[in-house]
């Protein structure tokens, strides 16, 4: 169907049957729900879209918008149990070609254009108009595609290379390609996170185009303004589940947030203890990044400090700038300003640096950044502290072996032996290993980046109570967390980053759900 | 926990260690490629009996030897995750330095010692190029491939250099330890030095975590950087002596010494388990790795096969090592 389609532009309306259509659901999701290996990411979640309105889609990282686009759009399956209807037929969307010839596409935050095509190969990719020669008609597809372009009033000559456009106009690329596919419903995930303020409004005057031409949108951001600037509709997800679903009419700024955040914390999380002492074992004053990448944060003059025992959270929406904070501290991003480590002015210009400082750095991703996945739990154990069985170069096995296996069995990292290669762990037990490798230095500060993602409930608290102990034996650690209630209920303190810069830093007992919220996104 | 159950756990833990320690030994990728080289040895030597002579046996060393010395640098590059493509430019270009050393009438130690800088300053030049620059490995040894071997040919314009040499120099490259050959001396101790660095000390595992994940090397404290640039100036090192025994071995600089060398050194390491995508590989292998291809090249000849059919033979052998090996590793779960 999307072959046949080729080159052929929606002609608005008329490609349904008028007004009426447009007020029923063009797709519903019925008790949908996603498992995985510990964790529930969707439990019995519903979802009507209709065509012609922007539906926006609200709820902390991890509340399951990702997973339930993606069941929505063919990437992954729902567990069976839940239905999902187009036009009140049922279907079985089986990839992602499969949901694109039912009418649903989606653009992508990681934007997926051919950056040295033009606009119009980009467009007509794996599906360019054959002449009689049998070779490209170049000419109708620039023509085509300007023919699509001028619809959705964009400003963009077809035969650019997509190289030259700015990250606004290939996103815009990308909903044209999804409109000639003749899409009922776009999703768009997070669309203006890499947008200038210029980018946004065009982007929003297309959005309201696409509603007028009775395409339905699926709208995820951040950023409420947003929402209730465009979105007619508004479902709230929290926790996997469908928590409300709204007129935007029927809805305060106040409200929304509440149902996004509301939770009974003292069911997840046990008594908090702080160990938090006078001592400064960290302080950083105006750090400014140097060289931003196009699509990340442009963080700038971040101060605070941290003390000897304590746990500092770092909250703030994905994107807003708090990895690169700590990639500064630890010597991966240049920066300026000043990093001071037990009063002292230091110089951090590489990794080493920082942990000849005295830091360590618990990353994000266990796999490209934490572990060397080919090498056993004894090699990646030693790899931050390996001169200590090896003064001379020659390593004293003996010794590495019996401290990793002491750790081992303190951290209770299930592994057979520690010859075991990393690659065969479980996602909890190859967090442990990352964190055992860094207490094993005595670290005076430790940093430590979503240290709960993707490991299941059982380990986590269990990650929870090893960060209690680090702080109790006086170790300096800072917490990045997207979990809001995790941060809450881990951290002394609680920065907020928005937008590159440290909106507020709150003591635990001004710390509620809703100030930080609003802290991070108003 | 009670400490005789405790004592009871770690003596179960001690044995399953022991037993995970057996099984690794079985696991070594070496095994397969050395279990190849034997059946292929066995399959010669009843095809012609002459293989296994001390005589062609020592032949047959001596003649992979240098390509197996080259292999021991060019196996740490791989494992970085890296390749060096000017090896045998960098060998014939320090067979060269050497004989100029002696046309000039230098003495013997300084000869060498010129051979061997050669080495050091284009794996340098490598090593800076990848890691300052950022260029790709394969691009910027391909660079110095091309230099190395235009500066051969603008030094000699195309003809041979055959200086008079003392008799000790010929030690290197003609001599004997009882009825071993010199170069397969050298080969065999660079072969046990490095093996045991690789495997035993700081460095080595350094070599083994870049090459594995840079990223997580990098962050762990590792200055992955120096250890790059510590295997280019390693390979160019070995590079060079391995031309100081040809120079030795022949006592004739040729400008074509070392042509194409690159890709037999290249194919020793692969053949013994390397991965071109890093972390994994091993001196020992590439050794025999290079002693593979070397007694398949001899078996050619002994037999009477067509000598243009050895390359063939000798490409086939690769495939169908690197494929059992990929197989293997990939059904072995792990």
């Amino acid at each position: 169907m999307a072959i046949r389609s080729r080159g052929v532009v929606p002609r608005g309306r008329s490609g349904c049957t008028g007004k009426t259509a447009a007020m029923t659901d063009f797709l519903e999701m019925r008790a949908i729900s996603k498992t995985f290996p510990g964790v529930r990411a969707l439990n019995h979640v519903d979802l009507r879209v209709r065509r012609g309105e922007v539906h926006a889609l609200a709820g902390e990282n991890g509340a399951g918008k990702s997973t339930l686009m993606k069941i929505m759009t063919g990437v992954s399956r729902a567990d069976p149990g839940g239905t999902i209807l187009i036009e009140g037929q049922p279907v079985d969307i089986g990839d992602p070609v499969h949901a694109r010839q039912l009418g649903i596409s989606i653009i992508y935050q990681e934007l997926s254009v051919v950056e040295n095509l033009t606009v119009a190969e980009n467009l007509f990719l794996a599906r360019e108009p054959v002449g009689r020669s049998g070779l490209i008609d170049t000419r109708r597809m620039n023509r085509d595609a300007g023919t699509i372009l001028d619809m959705l009033e964009m400003d963009i000559p077809a035969t650019a290379p997509v190289a030259r456009l700015s990250i606004g106009q290939k996103q815009m690329i990308e909903i044209a390609k999804a409109i000639s596919y003749n899409s009922k419903i776009i999703v768009m995930d997070e669309p203006t996170a890499a947008l200038s303020q210029h980018e946004t409004l065009t982007l929003l005057r297309i959005v309201r185009t696409l509603r007028e031409r009775n395409v339905g949108i699926v709208y995820i951001t951040h950023r409420l303004d947003e929402i209730f600037e465009i979105a007619d509709r508004v479902t709230i997800l929290r926790d996997g589940t469908t928590i409300d679903s709204l007129p935007i009419a029927s809805v305060t700024r106040d409200l929304l947030v509440r149902k996004m955040v509301d939770r009974e914390l003292s069911q997840l999380y046990g008594t908090h203890e702080s160990y938090a002492t006078e001592t400064v074992v960290l302080a950083a004053a105006g750090l400014t990044l140097r060289h931003p990448t196009p699509h990340g944060a442009k963080v700038r003059d971040v101060s605070f400090a941290l003390h000897q025992g304590e746990v500092l959270g770092f909250f703030g929406l994905i994107g807003a700038g708090r990895t690169e904070i700590m990639e500064m501290i630890f010597g991966i991003r240049p920066c300026q300003g000043e990093i001071h480590i037990g009063g002292e002015l230091v110089q951090i210009r590489s990794p080493a640096d920082a942990i000849a400082h005295g830091i360590g750095f618990v990353t994000e991703d266990r796999k490209s950044q934490g572990l060397v996945l080919g090498m056993t739990v004894r090699e990646n154990f030693s790899l931050t502290h390996l001169e200590e069985y090896s003064p001379l170069q020659f390593i004293d096995r003996a010794a590495e072996g019996a401290r990793c296996r002491a750790f081992v069995a303190t951290l209770g990292i299930k592994t057979p032996t520690i010859e075991q290669r990393a690659v065969n762990l479980s996602g909890g037990n190859q967090q442990k290993v990352v964190i055992a490798k860094w207490v094993a230095r005595r670290p005076r500060i430790l940093i430590v980046d979503e240290p709960t993602r993707g490991i299941d409930i059982g380990a986590k608290a269990e990650v929870h109570a090893l960060l209690a102990r680090l702080a109790r034996e006086g170790i300096g650690i800072i917490v990045i967390s997207s979990d809001l209630p995790e941060v809450l209920a881990i951290s002394d303190r609680v920065a907020v980053v928005k937008e590159g810069r440290i909106s507020g830093i709150l003591t635990r007992a001004d710390a509620s759900q809703e100030r930080v919220m609003q802290a991070a996104t108003g | 926990m009670s400490g005789e159950t405790h004592a009871g756990a770690s003596a179960a833990a001690r044995q399953a260690g022991r037993r995970a320690g057996w099984r690794a030994v079985l696991r070594i990728r070496e095994l397969n490629v050395l279990s190849a080289l034997l059946v292929v040895g066995a399959l010669i030597s009843v095809a012609t009996p002459y293989f296994l002579t001390t005589d062609n046996l020592m032949g047959v060393f001596r003649s992979f030897s240098l390509v197996a010395i080259m292999s021991i640098g060019m196996v740490m590059v791989i494992i970085t995750g890296g390749i060096d493509l000017s090896v045998g430019s960098v060998m014939g270009l320090s067979s060269l330095t050497t004989a100029i050393g002696f046309a000039n009438g230098l003495p013997t130690a300084l000869c060498v010692a010129g051979g061997l800088l050669v080495g050091l300053v284009f794996g340098l030049f490598n090593g800076l190029l990848v890691t300052r620059i950022h260029l790709p490995p394969f691009i910027a040894t391909l660079g110095s491939l091309s230099i190395g071997r235009g500066l051969m040919y603008i030094v000699t314009h195309g003809v041979p250099l055959t200086p008079d040499t003392p008799d000790v120099f010929a030690i290197f490259g003609q001599g004997y330890v009882g009825v071993v050959p010199v170069p397969v001396v050298i080969m065999l101790v660079m072969m046990v030095v490095f093996s045991i660095i690789m495997r035993r000390t700081r460095f080595g595992r350094h070599v083994y975590a870049t090459g594995g994940n840079e990223t997580a090397a990098r962050l762990s404290g590792v200055k992955t950087n120096r250890i790059k640039l510590l295997v280019y100036m390693l390979s160019g090192v070995i590079a060079a002596v391995a031309g100081v025994i040809s120079f030795s071995r022949y006592l004739s600089a040729e400008p074509a010494s070392g042509f194409g060398a690159e890709l037999d050194v290249i194919a020793a390491a692969a053949i013994g388990g390397a991965s071109l995508s890093g972390g994994v590989g091993s001196v020992e292998g590439a050794i025999i790795g290079a002693a593979l291809a070397g007694i398949i090249s001899n078996g050619v000849v002994l037999m009477n096969i067509n000598t243009y059919a050895q390359q063939a033979i000798t490409g086939a052998v690769i495939l169908i090592a690197v494929s059992l090996d990929m197989w293997r590793s990939r059904s072995g779960g792990d």
